[in-house]
């Protein structure tokens, strides 16, 4: 027992000769890690209280019902009227048509590089989706602009090409990188057995993938799905320039339309400080926060199950 | 009998393959179109004077001289403010955070950070450093505002960069007597340090290229001069371009596309530079 005990004693004895110097400066500089590290906490914190703060006060003015359902955004007029329907369903539209092309193409697109292309093929073309993704979207806005809405106009005979359909055009190649890196990704962690258990059954390579690498990749691609859609819907400088601005509600995705993300844009500079018109705005950014929020932690669900599915 | 089934197979896989060929192309040509679109039409505004001079009577004539100054100024500021919180961060993320409910929501958060809306961090910098902090419309709630929203990334690529380095590095470090810190200053940060100049590299080029936060926090059109403090209001590229392009009647298509040829090559030279240094990092690692 004795003898148990000790090495035991030696050992704290060590512990107390080795104690390490009080390092004040290392400590400093440990509290100040600490604190960047909960600063990302502290701003989304920070996001929800200021959304609040500002946005919440215009239900005093509004009821939510007229807030969320009215079709009439009149911020001026006596007495101002607050429906932000018009831009809800303009977002819904732009959306729709940018996560159409950009999923049927993004998907395409990954199944491509991730399955057939040869590898000096997407080496090149990788890189160029990559520079896809770094064009400022006041860029694309203005390409919309120039070169899109032209086409557009021609094509289908409107009267103006500045539309929800082509702000959707753009949005969607904004969305295609994301769309294509993660579902390639996904399509990539399908481990190679599966694809060489399914060529020793007799299966082409066409089918292996229609059946097994897709199938096996269904979640990432999901997210990858996700988070195009949230990038749409929070895109701005884009649908601000081309969407054509229009107040009402949009029946078809041809017509001028304002987003909810270009409403905001557009009407807080003009609007007074502390405002009926700036609490609206706030509000509307709540709303955007929200949905965007409840898309991107759906998409985080959706891709961490993809990545367990086959870690070993 | 069997061999018509077989060709009839390969006949649907070679039509599947033809259409994700023309799924890739369809990605490639805007982008294509767009990069040789802007050269052509915007390299006969590009003269000395365009990016030397300040613009006159309301941007039609002139330069854009303020707003690349301000361009570049409000990069400095956001990575200022973005670096060494996000590496601090990510220091604290892969060294000193436990796995537990706190650190998953610290990831959480950064992870949604990112999908917020840009016109929404700028009605967070309009509400908090314009009004809350009385900075005003000027540089400073720009950078700050634009810094908030690169955090996201600046975190990520230093908390990736900062997990790559082998642990065995740091048990090394910390069996010769060395503290964590020390650990971390001499052997983890250098270790992780192409990553994390990736991380900020690519952040500045995103900052370079935002339009709405600072639409929102106080870009202007027209400046007689540059900015002289982080107090002052300031010009910058993307927001020059939104407006001449958007509100302007009566400009000159050469001087528009001017302004989008000089903010993509900017946006364009840090995308390409944060590619360099990963892949000299890469060859390096290899050659190791």
């Amino acid at each position: 027992m004795s003898e148990r005990k000790s090495p035991a004693v030696t050992a704290v004895g060590v512990k107390k000769t080795l104690r390490r110097r009080w390092r004040p400066g290392e400590k400093f500089i440990e509290g100040w890690i600490f604190l960047a590290g909960i600063l990302a906490i502290v701003i989304l914190l920070g996001i929800i209280a200021l959304l609040l703060k500002e946005g919440l006060p215009i239900f005093i003015h509004t009821t939510p019902w007229e807030f969320f359902f009215g079709t009439k955004w009149y911020p001026v007029s006596e007495p101002p009227t607050f429906g932000i329907m018009p831009f809800f369903v303009a977002t819904i539209w732009i959306t729709l048509v940018a996560t159409a092309i950009s999923v049927s193409v993004g998907i395409a697109c990954a199944a491509y590089l991730a399955e057939v292309a040869p590898a000096k093929v997407r080496e090149t073309v990788k890189p160029i989706v990559e520079i896809l993704a770094g064009f400022p979207s006041v860029v694309m806005g203005f390409i919309g602009l120039m070169l899109l809405s032209p086409l557009v106009q021609s094509a289908l005979n409107l009267n103006t090409g500045l539309s929800g359909l082509t702000a959707g055009i753009m949005l969607s190649l904004m969305s295609l990188p994301i769309v294509i890196s993660v579902s390639e990704d996904a399509l990539r962690a399908v481990p190679d057995d599966f694809r060489q258990a399914a060529y020793a059954l007799g299966a082409t390579r066409w089918e292996t993938i229609w059946h097994v690498s897709i199938p096996g990749a269904l979640s990432g691609i999901t997210a990858a799905i996700m988070l195009g859609v949230g990038r749409a819907i929070g895109e701005t400088m884009t649908v601000l320039m081309v969407a054509g601005g229009a107040l009402a509600v949009p029946i078809s995705p041809t017509e001028p339309m304002m987003p909810m993300t270009a409403a905001i844009a557009s009407g807080i500079g003009n609007a007074v400080r502390g405002g009926l018109q700036y609490q609206a705005l706030f509000a509307i950014g709540l709303v955007l926060f929200v949905i965007t929020l409840a898309v991107n932690l759906v998409a985080d669900r959706v891709l961490e199950r993809q990545k367990r599915k086959f870690a070993r | 009998m069997k061999a018509t089934a077989m060709s009839k197979r390969l006949l649907s896989q070679r039509s599947a393959f033809t259409l994700l060929t023309v799924a890739a192309v369809i990605v490639v040509i805007p982008v294509l179109v767009i990069v040789i679109e802007i050269i052509i039409n915007g390299a006969s505004a590009i003269s000395w004077d365009f990016l030397t001079q300040a613009p006159s009577q309301a941007g039609k004539a002139g330069g854009i001289l303020p707003a690349i100054v301000g361009t570049f100024y409000l990069m400095l500021g956001t990575i200022i403010f973005a670096l060494p919180l996000g590496v601090m961060a990510g220091i604290y993320l892969t060294e000193y955070a436990k796995d537990n409910w706190f650190t998953r929501s610290i990831n959480l958060a950064i992870l949604n950070l990112a999908g917020v809306p840009s016109i929404v961090y700028g009605l967070f910098g309009l509400g908090v450093f314009v009004l809350l902090f009385h900075f005003g419309m000027s540089l400073l709630s720009a950078s700050l505002t634009l810094a908030c929203q690169a955090l996201a990334m600046t975190v990520t690529t230093s908390r990736e960069a900062i997990l790559a380095v082998p642990r065995e590095y740091r048990e090394g470090s910390l069996a010769i007597g060395a503290t964590r810190w020390q650990t971390i200053r001499h052997l983890v940060l250098p270790q992780a340090l192409p990553g994390i100049t990736t991380g900020a590299v690519l952040a500045m080029s995103r900052a370079a290229g935002e339009t709405a936060p600072i639409l929102v926090v106080g870009a202007a059109f027209l400046l007689p001069g540059l900015p002289q403090s982080p107090f002052d209001q300031f010009m910058a590229l993307p927001y020059h371009l939104y407006t001449v392009a958007a509100h302007v009647p009566g400009m000159s298509k050469s001087t528009i596309w001017g302004v989008a040829l000089v903010l993509l090559i900017v946006v364009l030279s840090f995308n390409i530079l944060a590619t360099f240094i990963r892949l000299k990092a890469r060859q390096r690692r290899l050659n190791a």
